[in-house]
Formats: C-alpha cells, sequence, structure tokens
C-alpha cells in the first residue's frame, strides 16, 4: 500500500451541512411569541386591557427580531441557531417586567396623587435597538476573528483606561457608593460593561502566545508542579488589577469577574489545573484583606450573613428580595399579580427577584436554563472553534456571560453576598444591554468561521481535544 | 380579569416559557449529531476487481460476498463523520488522528492530533493508543498497551469506530 492515498484532505466537505437558519428562525418566532404573551400578559393583570403603547412596542420588537435574523443570514449564515433566539427570548422578558414595574409605578402616583416617572421600557428598549445594531455592526466590522488578535494590546490599553475612567475627575461619577459612571451631558454609560470584552480579547490574544511556556515551564515544590516565579507575573497583574477596582471604585462584581474571568481562561489555555487552586488561593487571600480593612466589604458580608438583622436599613433589599422570592413559592404569583416593586431597584439590580416572585422557582429555572444554554452554545463554539484564539475569545466571552449570572443570582437568593453586577439582557440599564450583545456578535462571528464547511482547516493541530467522559 | 384567567394565564405562560426550553434542548440534541442526510464520503474503494461498489457499510452482517483465503484486507470507518471510508491494509502503518500528516485525518473534537497507531507485527494487526485524550477503545474498553486486534472486532477513536474486514 502506498501511504497517503486514503488520506482524506481535510478541507474536503463529507456532507452538505445545513445553516439552520430556519431553525433559528423557528426559534426566534417561539421566543417572541413567549415575550408578547409575557407583556400581554402583564396588560391584563394590571389593566384588565391592553396598555395604549403595547402594540406599538410590540411592533418595534419584531421589527427588531426580523432585522437581526436578516444580518445573520446576510453576514454570518452558517452562525449558531440557539444563541440569538435565547438571548432574544431573555430580552424581551426584561422589557416585559420593566414595562410591569413602570406600570406599578403610574398606579402608585395615581393612588397617591403625585406625577408618574417617564416608563423606563422606551429607554430599554432604545437601548435594546442600539445594542442590535451594535451587534450587526461587529458582523460586518469583523469578518474574521483572527484579526482581532493584532489589536491584543491595543485592547488591553482600551479596557484598563475604560475600567479607570470612572475615576477620571470630570466625567466620573459615584452612584450608590459605587464609581463605575461615566457622564458627559445628560447621558450616562458604565464604561467597565465594554471594558470586559476589550480584555477578554487581550486574555485571548495574550495566552495564545503565552499559553505554551505557562503550561509547560514547571518546578517542582514539594512534589507538586508549579508555573515558574516569572510566569505567575500576569496573574499577580490581574490580581492587583482588580483589587485596585474593589479599592477605588468600590466594585465588587467587576473586581471579581475580571479575575475569575482571567482564572479560567488561564485554565481553558493552559490545561493545568494548578492555575485555578493559584487563583483561588489569591481570591481567598483578596477577600480576606477586603474584608478586613473596607467597611463596605464588611458591609455586604454581614448583611449576607444576617439579612434580618437590620432589616429596616442595611440589609433592607436583600431582605424584601427574599420576601419575594418566598411569596412567588413555585409557580410565582403571575405577571403582574406580585408586589416586585417593593424590592429596591427592581428593575435593575433585583430584576431576577421580580421574575423570582412573579414566575416562581418553575419560572426562573427556565430562565436559568436559556443562560445555561448561551454559555453552552458559546463553549461549544469555542471546542468548533478551529484557532486558539478564537477558541479562547469564545471561551472569554461564554465564561464571563455564565460568571456574570452566578455573581447576580447568586447575590439576590443569598448563595453568595451581593455585588452590584447587572443580570445580562434582563436588567435595566444600556451599558450592559450594549456590552451583551456585542459579545453575542462576537460569539457568533466566531461560531460563523467554526461551523462553515469549507473553510480552510487552519491551524487544525493547534485546536485543544474535547474531554469526553465513557 | 376573572381570577380564573389569570390563574390559566399565569400556568398557561409557565407551560409557554418551558415548551420554548425543551424545543431548545431538542435543537441542541439535533446538533451534537451528524445530520440525518449526511451522505458518506469514499476516499478509496477495496481494490479487489468485481467487488460491488462500496458504500457506507452499516452493520456486520454486509460483508462482502467472498471471503478472502488468509487475514484482513481492509479497514472500514462504520461509524462517526467518515462513515464509508475504506482503507485498503498493504504492510504500512496507519495512524489515525487529526493532524493533517494521519493516514485517516480525523475531523472530530473528540479525537486527539496523534490519536493511535495501527501497525502489522507478525502477521497481526495491533494498535497502540498514541496519548491520546479520549483514549482508544477496542470493543468497548480502554486499551493500556498495545493491542491485537482481530477481524470484526471495533476500534473507537473518537467519535470513529472501525473495524478490520477481510
Amino acid at each position: 500500500m502506498s501511504a497517503g492515498i486514503l488520506t482524506a484532505p481535510a478541507p474536503v466537505p463529507r456532507y452538505r451541512q445545513p445553516t439552520r437558519r430556519w431553525t433559528e428562525a423557528g426559534l426566534l418566532v417561539a421566543a417572541y411569541a413567549v415575550g408578547a404573551a409575557a407583556y400581554i400578559q402583564v396588560d391584563l393583570a394590571m389593566l384588565g386591557k391592553l396598555a395604549t403603547d403595547t402594540v406599538p412596542v410590540l411592533s418595534v420588537i419584531a421589527a427588531l427580531l426580523l432585522l437581526v435574523h436578516g444580518a445573520i443570514r446576510l453576514l454570518a449564515r452558517w452562525a449558531d441557531p440557539i444563541l440569538v433566539p435565547a438571548v432574544a427570548t431573555l430580552n424581551i422578558l426584561g422589557l416585559a417586567m420593566i414595562h410591569r414595574l413602570d406600570l406599578a409605578e403610574i398606579q402608585r402616583a395615581n393612588r397617591n396623587g403625585g406625577v408618574a416617572p417617564p416608563p423606563d421600557v422606551y429607554s430599554q428598549l432604545t437601548w435594546t435597538a442600539l445594542g442590535i445594531v451594535l451587534f450587526i455592526v461587529v458582523l460586518v466590522a469583523v469578518r474574521d476573528h483572527r484579526t482581532l488578535q493584532r489589536y491584543t494590546y491595543t485592547a488591553m490599553f482600551l479596557g484598563l483606561v475604560l475600567l479607570l475612567l470612572p475615576l477620571a475627575p470630570i466625567v466620573g461619577a459615584t452612584v450608590n457608593g459605587a464609581t463605575l459612571w461615566v457622564r458627559f451631558g445628560g447621558l450616562s454609560f458604565q464604561p467597565g460593561e465594554l471594558a470586559k470584552i476589550l480584555l477578554t480579547i487581550f486574555f485571548a490574544g495574550y495566552l495564545t502566545v503565552t499559553r505554551d511556556s505557562l503550561a509547560l515551564v514547571r518546578t517542582r515544590v514539594l512534589g507538586v508542579g508549579l508555573p515558574r516565579g516569572r510566569d505567575l507575573g500576569p496573574l499577580f497583574v490581574a490580581w492587583f488589577v482588580s483589587l485596585g477596582v474593589l479599592v477605588f471604585e468600590r466594585d465588587l462584581g467587576t473586581s471579581l469577574l475580571f479575575f475569575g474571568l482571567f482564572v479560567a481562561l488561564l485554565y481553558v489555555a493552559t490545561q493545568r489545573r494548578s492555575w485555578l487552586v493559584l487563583g483561588a488561593v489569591l481570591f481567598i487571600t483578596g477577600a480576606v484583606l477586603a474584608y478586613l480593612s473596607f467597611g463596605h466589604v464588611r458591609l455586604r458580608v454581614d448583611v449576607w450573613l444576617h439579612p434580618f438583622a437590620d432589616e429596616a436599613d442595611t440589609s433592607y433589599q436583600i431582605a424584601q428580595s427574599l420576601y419575594g422570592f418566598a411569596s412567588g413559592g413555585m409557580f410565582g404569583s403571575g405577571l403582574g399579580q406580585g408586589y416586585p416593586q417593593l424590592v429596591p431597584y427592581a428593575k435593575s439590580d433585583f430584576i431576577v427577584s421580580a421574575f423570582g416572585e412573579e414566575l416562581g422557582l418553575i419560572g426562573l429555572m427556565a430562565m436559568l436554563v436559556l443562560y445555561g444554554v448561551i454559555v453552552e452554545r458559546g463553549l461549544r463554539t469555542a471546542i468548533a472553534c478551529r484557532d486558539v484564539f478564537g477558541t479562547l475569545l469564545a471561551a472569554g466571552l461564554s465564561i464571563s456571560l455564565g460568571l456574570q449570572v452566578f455573581v447576580v443570582v447568586g447575590g439576590v437568593s443569598r448563595l453568595i453576598p451581593l455585588t452590584g453586577l447587572t443580570t445580562p439582557f434582563l436588567a435595566q440599564g444600556g451599558s450592559s444591554l450594549v456590552a451583551n450583545w456585542i459579545a453575542i456578535g462576537l460569539l457568533m462571528r466566531i461560531s460563523d468561521s467554526a461551523r462553515r464547511p469549507d473553510a480552510e482547516a487552519v491551524a487544525l493541530e493547534d485546536a485543544p481535544t474535547q474531554v469526553v467522559s465513557l | 380579569m376573572s381570577e380564573l384567567v389569570l390563574t390559566l394565564l399565569r400556568l398557561g405562560f409557565l407551560a409557554l416559557l418551558w415548551a420554548l426550553v425543551l424545543v431548545t434542548v431538542v435543537v441542541l440534541r439535533r446538533d451534537l449529531r451528524a445530520p440525518r442526510d449526511a451522505r458518506p464520503l469514499v476516499v478509496a474503494a477495496a481494490p479487489r476487481a468485481g467487488s460491488r461498489p462500496a458504500k457506507a457499510p452499516r452493520s456486520r452482517s454486509d460483508k462482502p460476498a467472498k471471503p478472502s483465503r488468509s487475514g484482513p484486507r481492509s479497514f472500514v470507518v462504520v461509524e462517526g463523520p467518515l462513515a464509508g471510508t475504506v482503507i485498503p491494509l498493504g504492510t504500512a502503518d496507519i495512524t489515525l488522528g487529526r493532524a493533517p500528516d494521519s493516514t485517516l485525518v480525523l475531523d472530530d473534537d473528540y479525537a486527539s492530533n496523534k490519536h493511535s497507531k495501527v501497525t502489522l507485527i507478525n502477521g497481526t494487526w495491533v494498535v497502540s493508543d498514541l496519548g491520546s485524550t479520549n483514549g482508544t477503545w477496542v470493543d468497548r474498553s480502554r486499551i493500556g498497551g498495545p493491542t491485537p486486534l482481530a477481524v470484526g472486532q471495533q476500534l473507537k477513536v473518537g467519535r470513529t469506530v472501525l473495524e478490520l474486514r477481510r
């Protein structure tokens, strides 16, 4: 036998692979049906009829979904069919809940004879539209995700600037004790949300280059293979920066997300568990230090441990949130039939407890499964991706989404101390919504190139092997 | 709105939400398998005159009509994305993996770059693992060292299953 004649050239398409765009269309219709049902149910329960603006709002949402689907067909037709419908479902549910809380404010104002604040659902809808437009811009501007690797250090620089921008004298602003806002004119923005994506690009680019030395060079200490001292540098830098965020911006959530993401990506890039151990040790050290030296951290921990000790004051939010979950129970009170407006910041930080109250454990679990599906599709994209940079970027984007959901839901349900992160796609807040749509745009771009059958087999030997348990 | 209608709406919405989740999971499951209309690709047909055109051999009963006198003549992929591929056996080693220089290049996330090697030793084909992540399996057990492979035994590498055929 002459060797080689039977070698199938790698790029040959082995079977006609469907693009799954019609699957996506079907799922989008289902997502829209669920979202519209939620919106209409809110109106029926609270007003007994449709609100005057419900039909226009629902039409705008339908138009936006058509737009995003059309754009995917044109720009990323091989991309994953599940990501966008799952994201759209959560986004519309968030709009419905904000609309529901708007109505509660109007009703209270009518009862008390006051003036109702302007509804927030319009601005959230505008941000959704902007997010979708930027999603499309990402698909247009980034034709190949590998070009982003060229901007590794640019992304680091911009990311750090954005992360520190709230500390700048004129534009920075402190809201509720956390310095994470930038204001110019009437517009305010949380630059940390965009910094998250830029830093993920930086981590992915940096680890693509250095992962071999980080993975292979070990010194043995007490029989355990540990990285060399000089390879520990980046880990310590990440640790110091996230501690800095915690100290100067008093933002527990971003600090945690930032460090957790870096450690997770180190693990993905090197497949060495020792990084996780080192990361955990550093994290615990930092947490203990922060607890001992900062009043606001100690307050968070105390409120977490004893939510009903100072219910009227410091732990009011978390106690109300827990009452909300409790009154929701298994099946929930039904949309528009509970009292989620009693929790402060129910539209933003505590939107999860509003859902927990009105949809119950069963409804909230469905939403968490949707988040799980989004993360799974992201990690699946990472595995299928043919180049290391794309793998790390996709893994980083999905891990940061998953971490964020864990930190928020864990915080409002008192599994972990409360931190100030936003619930992706649900919570009121333009910066987070726009940034997360951009992240999904990047994932769709990577997924498009990973699933495209006739793509040239780029650096196939660099792709990681998926671990299967049998 | 009456209480009853609202209760029905409430439970109906939960059912609708879970229906969406379940549909999503079904789509997700389907995505893990190869598409149903996958057409196998024949790389090289068994080099015997008069043999019928190679097509995807699905079961062991689907053997060529005429048995040969001595040992196995070909190595056939029976499962996985490359199902239907036939590798005629000579004396050269056969390497399996994702690396482009493998004899059989697997486009399989579950296979390693250099996964396993099949070598002819004293007239017996012997398979050995090359330090793969997910291991090499013969008849559902993971091999520890070089393992002789008999005709009809199933060799599994990642999601690909191969068999020696006469």
